[in-house]
């Protein structure tokens, strides 16, 4: 009995150990090849580990075109888009959970409709209207948005808030607190949780977004990362070890912090069902 | 791009008479790659999860980052990563298989494996679906299970008569989320094959963006589009209509 225990605990870490190597092993399988010369990468049977470790291919890499600079214009509008989604959407969350006025359940009703629509749906007005008012080949496209708020992350954070008691805001009101004093006394403190969860969401969508800048940015000096690497691929097809460096240049910002934030990833997918 | 003009259903109808080759022949594509890659996720994910959530493992967390961090590395990156592994001459795969004596594949330079490459793919980014799963399986009351052992019940009758009709509403939404995101699919085919060979991997999405922002046809593009909005729409009710049938909430009992 305990021995055929044994056996059944043996076979399900068996199974979870061939799931986790089926995970890791693209990324290892990233970084080894990334660090080998290219002779080295075309050797058969493959190597797992390099000799020597080639680090010249990064250099290589970063400086064939400059990924300093999309790494900037990332950040630029990685930044832009977090600070939007904090503010925009936690003030449209307030409203929709705790202020009153005419027709709130209506636009709270058009709010949950406009994410029924798939993206594909939205791109191409959205693309001809911004063309109309010349601003192709700007951030605004890509950040402007944002800055009207995210209608899931209004969703979520409305949510958060109406679990939070309103005797709080009544005893506030008492003491003579207008909406703003309580907004950012009361409401902002106790959501934290709820907050650093779409902040981590949102960086991750705008750093690792593709198709924003791929149809709106046509000026090498104006992309980032992922157009970046895309430029990068069709310049070097067969140079595997240097796309590989460049990958993993690209990868390695979003590692740190999914890292850093880990705990909070975890509690958001749980919280919202959302896909990375 | 020229400025536009009314032409009333026009786009429409250019795309159901055939007029425009690629319609159906980008539909077919994408329905292949949603069945294949819905069941496959759900199952995959299910299955993993339920091996993680058993009492006695250990490392629990670890594992679970394990599984989600692909989901987070950008979809341009692990497109050149698997296009990588996927190399018919010098790639990973290729290499285990010749090792194994199998026969080794084109991957995704073949109309008949690019698609189910493309999903294999898939099943690396589904760690947001297993950390929802393990979510669900937690929340599966213990009292079930102990009450079933008293009746007597066996690890085979726990899981069919418990765990899966406590999971369903769970199963359910990964299958609804699951499938809205499958007919999305747009990166890979971008980066990875750019809809060949032959139009074989041609997703509906990255057929919108051809026509759209590679042919300047943006009004065919609009109509394309919303067709796929429709399909989404339908599929979705279908869902919820036959939910009834097999999902099962506590609340309603």
């Amino acid at each position: 009995m305990l021995r055929s225990r044994r056996i059944s605990q043996i076979t399900v870490y068996f199974f979870l150990l061939i799931g986790a190597a089926f995970c890791l092993l693209p990324l290892f399988w990233l970084i080894r090849s990334s660090l080998m010369t290219s002779i080295q990468i075309f050797e058969m049977p493959p190597k797992w580990i390099p000799a020597p470790f080639q680090f010249q291919n990064y250099v290589e890499a970063l400086t064939s075109i400059d990924f300093f600079r999309f790494f900037r214009n990332t950040l630029t509008i990685t930044i832009s888009c977090l600070a939007g989604a904090l503010i925009s959407s936690s003030l449209g969350a307030y409203s929709y959970a705790r202020l009153s006025w005419p027709g709130r359940n209506i636009f709270f009703s058009l709010l949950l409709a406009s994410m029924m629509l798939p993206s594909a749906v939205t791109l191409i007005p959205t693309f001809i209207g911004w063309r109309l008012v010349d601003l192709i080949n700007t951030y605004f496209p890509l950040i402007m948005p944002v800055w009207f708020g995210s209608a899931f992350d209004i969703f979520l954070l409305r949510q958060f808030y109406s679990s939070i008691p309103k005797d709080l805001d009544e005893a506030a009101y008492v003491d003579g607190a207008g909406p703003w004093t309580i907004f950012y006394r009361i409401i902002i403190p106790l959501s934290k949780p709820a907050l650093i969860v779409i902040g981590l969401f949102s960086f991750m969508n705008s750093w690792n977004d593709f198709m924003g800048p791929l149809v709106y940015l046509n000026e090498e000096s104006k992309f980032t990362m992922a157009l970046g690497l895309q430029m990068f691929q069709s310049l070097h097809s067969a140079q595997w070890h240097l796309l590989m460096a460049a990958s993993t240049f690209v990868i390695m910002p979003v590692i740190i912090v999914f890292f850093i934030g880990q705990r909070y990833f975890i509690e958001g997918i749980t919280l919202t069902g959302m896909k990375g | 791009m020229n400025t536009p003009k009314f032409i009333g259903l026009d786009n429409y109808t250019r795309l159901f008479d055939g007029t425009d080759q690629y319609f159906y022949n980008s539909l077919a594509v994408t329905f292949k790659y949603v069945i294949l890659r819905v069941p496959l996720g759900l199952i995959f994910s299910f299955i993993v999860a339920f091996l993680l959530n058993m009492e006695f493992i250990r490392g629990k967390s670890i594992f679970r980052t394990i599984f989600y961090l692909p989901v987070i590395v950008p979809a341009v990156a692990s497109s050149m990563i698997w296009i990588w592994l996927f190399s018919p001459d010098l790639g990973l795969f290729n290499s285990f298989l010749e090792a194994l004596n199998l026969p080794t594949l084109n991957w995704l330079y073949s109309e008949e494996t690019v698609v189910p490459s493309i999903v294999l793919m898939s099943l690396w980014g589904m760690g947001s679906t297993i950390i929802i799963f393990l979510a669900g399986l937690q929340g599966v009351p213990r009292s079930l299970y102990e009450a079933a052992i008293v009746d007597g019940a066996g690890a085979m009758r726990k899981f069919l008569h418990i765990t899966i009709p406590m999971m369903t509403p769970i199963i359910f939404f990964n299958l609804i989320m699951g499938s809205i995101g499958a007919f999305q699919v747009f990166t890979e085919a971008l980066i990875m094959t750019q809809g060949g060979p032959n139009n074989a991997s041609l997703f509906y999405n990255y057929y919108i963006y051809r026509e759209a922002f590679l042919f300047g046809e943006m009004g065919h593009a609009s109509a394309i589009a919303w067709i796929l909005f429709m399909i989404i729409l339908i599929v979705t009710a279908i869902f919820f209509r036959t939910s009834k049938s097999w999902v099962f909430y506590e609340s309603e009992v």
